[in-house]
């Protein structure tokens, strides 16, 4: 419990587009995931705030290959079509 | 109870902007400095930060720092403070340059100077046209600028404690502060920050609103700790807010779509802005804007099942437009809103952005509360910067780039008035009451031992609708009257709140929980002092008080929890050396 409530801290970021994708990431998809994932995804959330928002919405791509399958999964996260 | 006490010479709440450039001046000083941070110093809301900040550096064109100030007393629909903004517009050019040496990567002119851009509202000659006062490093400032302060701050091995979380003040039976409670996220446990400075840099309280463009973390806790600490908050009633937020998810989308061609429509597809305002239609100011957009909305022109919000109609642009010159809007409407710009309309709404009230200090950040007949009266050992703070520079209406530039000049001299005042004062700190940490362990026995309350999401979605739909960009007086009696019920459940995972270990409910105490008090205070406030200025719009009333109403207003009383200071006329600036309509 306390490792899935500390990667959803980090997912508190300082841009909301990053709290709304990470946060739909954490409730749709992070419980199921494998291990291996796990470590990648943490390693995603180090990126500074700028440099990830580029990477999700798919403005640029990673140079860290450790990272480039966890990230089409985040990229992959059905968008949400506003409330109403 | 052996609560561990931690003792220093100053305790920094916050690691934005605001808390890093302080900490950066104690530091220096040789201060022992403890900086309390919920996430990692560069993860702070400062980030967001793209437009860049104000200095009149006159690097393109000629450029005054007393231009600057008539703008900021304009813009604030002369509610701001003149002293406090004279002082921070003087000083924005040695900030500026400070931060430049730091290593901050600006944009640049051919000749190496510092690059800068008209924003909206920052003019030369007293308001005459447009000026290029906004210095930027990309559309990225607040990222840079988080950077280069916080390596600076490693430097000078400021102590950060990274994922802590103040809970409340500590205060003796003077009145003085002595530190504050804080939790470790990572064990739960709770300590005691001695010390004889406390400096709040917090930042914003913009949850509180259903749309807001705020990241998830700005919940006012600052506000909350100072409310409930039995200070007041001022201004509270003063939120700015930008007309297009994408609706439900709150992300900015930028004025430059309705300068390219985009236009807002209603439920009956109408371009309504032709109707408020006929020359400049959706590139209307963003006041008149936001109300025409709320107008449209609370007289039934809504869209969507709940008709409660527009449509931001980009669909009859050549899509090459979209992507070439629009870039990220494509993106962040499908991400955001499940339509596609090139073929469906944006829904959007007045979204808030940006507190102008909070908690109230001289221009030197030192907090003030009146006390014996004194409006100005100083708090000992409290300090405060950024935008949990009310210097006043903005007053009633915050300008585009003034608000890092206040961070960056008000978290500097809340730093030199903790190294001074700590200069005159003994050695060891003052004597912590018995009962420092009761207060907070209290708070959260209750919430450990809280049976048949409600969940943490639910009460926060009831204040965020509340706030949106009873205190929003337009104030009707039957709504706001009904809004009081709404966030005073929702206060109360706020205070029966449960969580249901009770462990010590990197609990977030328990931690959005203990937000949700600060963002209700935010929240209370900005509702209330809307309903107290008789007049329109600045970002306060009232439907049956429409025009702005000197005579009455030219004074800060001051909030308090106890008795949820509202009081008021005057607002200062007198600037540091130069004339006052006149009371006049504010038009552009
Ligand atoms: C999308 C967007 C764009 C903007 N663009 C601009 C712009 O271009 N120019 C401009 O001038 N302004 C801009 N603003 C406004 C400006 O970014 C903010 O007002 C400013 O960054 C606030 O800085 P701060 O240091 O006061 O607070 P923040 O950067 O919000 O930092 C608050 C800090 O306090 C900490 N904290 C909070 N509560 C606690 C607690 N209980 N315990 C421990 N730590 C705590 C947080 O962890 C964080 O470190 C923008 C705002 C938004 C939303």
């Amino acid at each position: 419990m306390s490792e899935i409530d500390r990667v959803r801290w980090h997912c508190r970021r300082g841009m909301l587009e990053l709290d709304l994708v990470l946060s739909r990431f954490m409730d749709a998809v992070y419980g199921a995931l494998a291990e291996s994932d796990r470590v990648a995804f943490s390693k995603l959330l180090e990126y500074p705030d700028n440099d990830l928002w580029d990477l999700v919405s798919a403005r640029a791509e990673p140079e860290d290959l450790d990272v480039f399958e966890i990230l089409k999964q985040v990229r992959a996260v059905a968008p949400k079509r506003a409330a109403g | 109870m052996g609560i561990p006490v931690r003792t220093f010479d100053a305790v920094v709440v916050g690691a934005g902007g605001a808390g890093l450039r302080a900490a950066l001046q104690l530091a220096e000083a040789d201060l022992r400095v403890a900086v309390l941070t919920k996430v990692f110093p560069t993860r702070s809301h400062t980030v967001a930060a793209q437009g860049g900040v104000a200095a009149s550096l006159g690097n393109s064109e000629e450029d005054h720092w007393h231009w600057h100030m008539y703008d900021t007393v304009k813009g604030s629909d002369w509610l701001g403070d003149q002293d406090a903004i004279e002082f921070m517009c003087r000083k924005a050019n040695e900030v500026v340059i400070e931060l430049e040496h730091f290593g901050m990567p600006f944009d640049r002119t051919e000749s190496g100077k510092i690059y800068q851009r008209p924003f909206g509202g920052h003019m030369s000659n007293f308001g005459e046209k447009p000026v290029s006062r906004a210095c930027a490093a990309a559309d990225r400032t607040g990222h840079a600028m988080l950077h280069a302060l916080y390596q600076r701050n490693v430097r000078v091995h400021t102590q950060f404690f990274v994922e802590w979380m103040a809970l409340d003040l500590i205060r003796d039976a003077e009145g003085a502060v002595l530190g504050v409670t804080a939790m470790e996220m990572e064990t739960g446990e709770v300590c005691i920050f001695q010390s004889k400075a406390t400096l709040f840099a917090t930042g914003g309280s913009g949850r509180m609103y259903y749309s807001s463009t705020n990241a998830f973390i700005n919940t006012g806790d600052g506000l909350g700790m100072t409310a409930r600490a039995g200070l007041p908050i001022q201004d509270m009633e003063f939120f700015q807010f930008h007309p297009t937020g994408v609706y439900g998810a709150g992300i900015l989308i930028t004025e430059g779509v309705r300068g390219e061609g985009g236009v807002l429509r209603n439920a009956s597809g109408e371009r309504f802005m032709e109707r408020y305002a006929p020359n400049a239609k959706d590139l209307a100011s963003r006041d008149v804007v936001s109300r025409a957009m709320a107008t449209e909305i609370k007289e039934g022109r809504g869209c969507g099942p709940n008709k409660d919000h527009v449509l931001l109609d980009l669909s009859h642009l050549d899509p090459k437009v979209i992507m070439q010159r629009l870039p990220g809007i494509r993106e962040i409407s499908m991400q955001f809103a499940g339509a596609d710009p090139i073929k469906e309309p944006i829904p959007v709404v007045p979204t808030a952005h940006y507190q102008m009230g909070g908690i109230p200090t001289n221009y030197t950040g030192r907090v003030v509360a009146p006390r014996n007949g004194n409006p100005d009266a100083v708090v000992p050992g409290f300090y405060a910067a950024g935008e949990c703070a009310c210097a006043s520079v903005h007053g009633a209406n915050r300008l585009g780039t003034n608000s890092l530039l206040d961070l960056l000049v008000f978290g500097k001299a809340a730093g030199e008035s903790v190294v001074e005042d700590i200069k005159a004062l003994p050695k060891s700190p003052k004597d912590l009451p018995k009962d420092a940490a009761d207060y907070s362990l209290a708070r959260l026995a209750r919430l450990d031992g809280q049976a048949n309350g409600e969940g943490v999401h639910e009460v926060q979605l009831a204040l965020r609708r509340a706030m949106q739909d009873h205190c929003g960009v337009f104030r009707f007086p039957d709504m706001l009257k009904q809004g009081v009696d709404k966030i005073m019920e929702v206060a109360g459940r706020v205070g029966r709140t449960e969580i249901k995972d009770k462990s010590k270990v990197f609990n977030t409910a328990r931690i959005e929980a203990l937000e949700l105490d600060n963002l209700v008090e935010a929240a209370k205070a900005t509702m209330v002092c809307a309903a107290t406030r008789q007049e329109s200025r600045g970002a306060q719009a009232r439907e049956d008080f429409p025009e702005r009333d000197d005579a009455n109403w030219l004074k800060h207003t001051l909030w308090y929890r106890d008795g949820n009383r509202v009081d008021f200071r005057p607002v200062h006329l007198k600037p540091l050396t130069v004339e006052t600036i006149e009371l006049k309509k504010r038009v552009y």
